[in-house]
């Protein structure tokens, strides 16, 4: 075969390879995707059956250690809006009251009923934003 | 101190500008000293940042309170070790690092090319300088590590318990000077192409800084990926979290780029790609550099929001564009010497490792920013979980471990049938032996990317130790060497060659770690009581006593109390016996802090998971322990009321009582168990790629050699251009 057209072969074979592949990524990440959340979003409007990542602070006062896990409450960021989780399996070591917490669930019945080790505990803020004010400089 | 520190900063920011303007100038007239006083800046840009990280680490270990960043990451009662690393966990440490070894590595590179390439070095110094002195500015106008307070604090926050791991404290630098490390080969590559000089001189003068970067990269994730697993309580060692991600785009991109240069220096092809890689590769190590810190991405790493982000996108999308339109105006001089042969060559399976290397690291791209992705388009943020990643990325790890097998071996430009019998009938036969022997013998079939990865890895495996036997036996034959011998001079006058091999066959172990601990784990959760039993896959478990230390800190990270259980754990058949003891360091909340009062609050810090692994090469069996400490409530309530008013050594006894309490009441505690199979092949692995990236690395009599004559041959040319 002409050499010319074998390489137009091979480039055309290598393009729809790398389309079809983007095309499987793009629509398996959207229809695998899982919908960020905050605590507010959740109350008003949850789809049952659904699942969310949910984003907030952990409500202080609100944690019970279970045998099993931890129940506690997640409020949003800014705000007073609260849900309870429901959560089962490892609690992540910075895991506390007033921190930021990411979980993954579905609602029932106005509680987020988490997925097993889905809980993830953003870095404690004491070790990294001591900066109000008292910095000279 | 600070201000000598401060200084050095500065100075070095106004070095860094000096040599980008010396190297331009001298490059643009031709006139060498400005090139060579260029050099020496960048040396002295070196000596201030030493000088500066100096002042820092002694700052440190004198436990200096008026300087911010050590009230931030350390105190006066934490430990040696994590006093000297404590600095790279704060930000302006972390920046502090990153630009002393980009000056430490590109001093390195510029004496080593400081008789070579004219043309090109001026250009390169010119770039590196413009990367030093933008973090420089960071540093000296943003994120100054030399703060101080004007009123010192009494005592500091002390770094972070998490961290308190040795593996941890080791793994940022290696990231870093992984990081770091591609900017030689970027900044080479800005250098060729300014210059038209696009041959193979910019890849052979950085390629081995692209082999230290790489492998120090590399060193640095399964460091990550080790601590991981021994440090945090889930058990796992990858979780596709945003910042492990994006230290292992650079890496792959890297790997694609150490394998397509041999193309460009072999037959003059791919050069477009390998600067694009390169690029790439560069770019990757800076955003890598910049999400750990820019909570842009939600993450376990994300340490609060960054003043950097602006200034930081903005660095990055000039390199991007910049090198972008550089490319493109220079695509003429791209231009490749020669086409593919075939489609059965040693080129055309590294082209095909390249693809499958970039796909993986755009998979990963894909994922990791989907959550930005989806709210441009979507308007909701969105994101994907582990199990999207491995869908794709098992596959192309499959496809990854079979070219790891053909590339080293196949013949160039044109494989024959006599060729390809030659390479890989043996080790096809063995593949195939080792499946038939998975088949009939062990479980593996329950797995098929597992079963495959087996098989891969014993054709790896079977082509590397095929090339180590026909090699020794030429040199017996030719030599009458004896084995051993033949095989240490085998690799010794071959480094490049069967350091490579290794590095294959290192990966080829780690993968079968990683296939059959994922494939065929047993994990068990459980809630026991002391003397209450539990199985986990072929182990008996049995919870004997809690554990419970005061002031006995046996892990060395500083914490007064620990909790921990002791285990007896015996398998069915009863040859196996032995007692894990996992633990749970508990670190006090800062004073007054906490509802729990003067006593609660040595509860109620940070406390940190103590796993306990017993290590084997054929399984890992790992705990880990959660001690429910509600029944101290009481307890500490009553302490409380009763001793508050006490003196400090006797509120010691006080917490002694309580946390002795914790052992006598016998309470019940939750258990995460896993049994691992081959989990340690990870780790072996990986420390068979450093051997092997060493082995490449190590100077070789040859290499000498050809600088002696490279020397020679320059001097020969200047005399006759002056005759």
């Amino acid at each position: 075969m002409d050499p010319r057209r074998k390489r137009k072969i091979r480039a055309v074979v290598l393009l729809t390879v790398a389309l079809l592949l983007a095309g499987a990524l793009v629509y398996t990440s959207f229809s695998a995707a899982t919908e960020a959340a905050t605590p507010s979003q959740l109350v008003a409007a949850a789809e049952a059956g659904r699942s969310y990542k949910l984003t907030g602070k952990v409500v202080d006062g609100s944690v019970e250690r279970r045998d099993d896990g931890v129940r506690f409450a997640v409020r949003d960021r800014t705000g007073q809006t609260a849900i309870p989780v429901d959560y089962s399996g490892v609690v992540p070591d910075p895991f506390r009251e007033g921190r930021e917490v990411i979980v993954e669930g579905r609602v029932r019945g106005g509680t987020l009923m988490a997925d097993r080790d889905s809980l993830v505990t953003k870095c404690p803020s004491k070790f990294s934003e001591q900066k109000k004010g008292s910095g000279t400089s | 101190m600070a201000a000598v520190g401060s200084a050095c900063l500065f100075v070095g920011l106004l070095t860094a500008l000096y040599a980008v303007g010396a190297a331009l100038y001298g490059a643009r007239t031709g006139r060498r000293r400005w090139v060579d006083s260029s050099r020496f800046a960048m040396y002295a840009l070196a000596g201030l940042l030493v000088t500066a990280f100096g002042l820092l680490e002694v700052a440190y270990l004198t436990s200096d309170l008026s300087l911010r960043i050590v009230v931030q990451s350390s105190s006066t009662d934490t430990p040696t070790f994590y006093k000297v690393t404590g600095m790279w966990s704060t930000q302006e440490g972390s920046l502090l690092l990153w630009v002393l070894l980009l000056s430490i590595f590109s001093a390195a590179v510029l004496r080593a090319t400081r008789r070579t390439m004219r043309e090109i070095v001026p250009y390169a110094t010119a770039v590196l300088g413009t990367i030093a002195a933008f973090f420089l500015a960071l540093s000296v106008f943003a994120e100054s590590p030399f703060t101080t307070f004007a009123v010192p604090p009494a005592e500091g926050n002390g770094l972070n318990p998490l961290l308190r791991h040795p593996a941890m404290m080791i793994h940022p630098p290696m990231l870093y000077s992984g990081y770091v490390g591609f900017s030689i080969p970027f900044a080479f590559a800005v250098g060729a192409l300014v210059t038209r000089r696009t041959g193979a001189d910019w890849i052979r003068a950085t390629r081995r800084f692209a082999l230290i970067a790489w492998t120090f990269l590399g060193f640095g994730i399964m460091l990550g990926a080790l601590w991981s697993y021994s440090e945090l309580g889930w058990g796992g060692y990858w979780a596709w979290d945003p910042v492990e991600n994006a230290s292992l785009m650079p890496w792959l991109t890297g790997t694609a780029f150490l394998h397509s240069v041999m193309v460009q220096e072999k037959r003059g092809m791919l050069k477009v790609w390998n600067v694009s890689l390169i690029v790439t590769t560069f770019v990757l190590a800076l955003l890598g550099t910049f999400l750990v810190r820019s909570g842009i991405l939600s993450s376990i790493h994300a340490f609060g929001a960054s003043t950097l982000g602006p200034p930081f996108l903005a660095f990055i999308a000039a390199v991007l564009v910049g090198s972008l339109v550089l490319v493109l105006v220079r695509l003429p001089a791209l231009r490749t010497e020669s086409r593919l042969d075939s489609l059965v060559s040693r080129e055309s399976i590294f082209v095909l490792n390249n693809l499958v290397l970039v796909s993986v690291c755009f998979v990963i791209f894909w994922g990791t920013f989907f959550p930005l992705i989806s709210e441009a388009i979507t308007g909701t943020e969105s994101s994907v979980g582990p199990p999207w990643f491995n869908q794709y990325v098992t596959p192309l790890a499959l496809v990854l471990v079979l070219l790891a097998g053909i590339g080293p071996v196949i013949a160039w430009r044109r494989a024959t049938p006599a060729n390809l019998r030659r390479a890989f009938l043996a080790p096809v036969a063995i593949a195939a032996a080792t499946l038939v022997a998975l088949l009939a013998l062990t479980p593996a079939a329950e797995s098929v990317p597992s079963l495959i990865m087996f098989t891969l890895v014993g054709f790896v495996l079977a082509v590397v130790g095929q090339e180590l036997w026909r090699g020794v036996g030429a040199r017996r034959a030719m030599a009458g060497e004896s084995p051993p011998v033949a095989l240490v001079r085998l690799v010794a006058r071959n480094r490049h060659r069967y350091g490579g091999y290794v590095v294959h066959a290192g990966i080829a172990l780690l993968f079968l770690g990683v296939a059959a601990s994922s494939a065929f784990v047993d994990q068990r959760d459980v809630r026991l009581r002391p003397g209450q039993t539990t199985e986990v896959g072929d182990y008996v478990v049995t919870y004997r006593e809690p554990t419970a230390r005061f002031l006995d800190d046996r892990s060395g990270t500083g914490a007064p109390i620990t909790f921990g259980a002791v285990l007896d754990v015996r398998n069915l058949n009863g040859d196996e016996r032995f007692t894990l003891n996992p633990s749970r360091n508990y670190y006090a909340a800062s004073e007054g802090g906490g509802p729990m009062g003067t006593f609660g609050r040595f509860f109620q810090g940070e406390s940190t998971t103590e796993v306990a692994v017993r290590w084997g090469m054929r399984r890992d069996f790992w705990m880990a322990v959660q001690p429910d400490l509600r029944a101290l409530i009481g307890p500490i309530k009553e302490a409380n009321r009763r001793f508050a008013g006490l003196p400090g050594e006797a509120q010691a006894l006080v917490l002694a009582a309580i946390v002795e309490r914790y052992r006598r009441d016998t309470p019940s505690a939750t258990f995460r168990t896993l049994v691992s199979p081959m989990i340690a092949w990870i780790w072996i692995g990986g420390g068979v790629v450093l051997l092997g990236a060493l082995l490449a690395l190590w100077p070789t009599a040859g290499a000498r050699e050809r600088r002696v004559t490279s020397l020679y041959a320059a001097r020969l040319g200047r005399e006759l251009s002056r005759a």
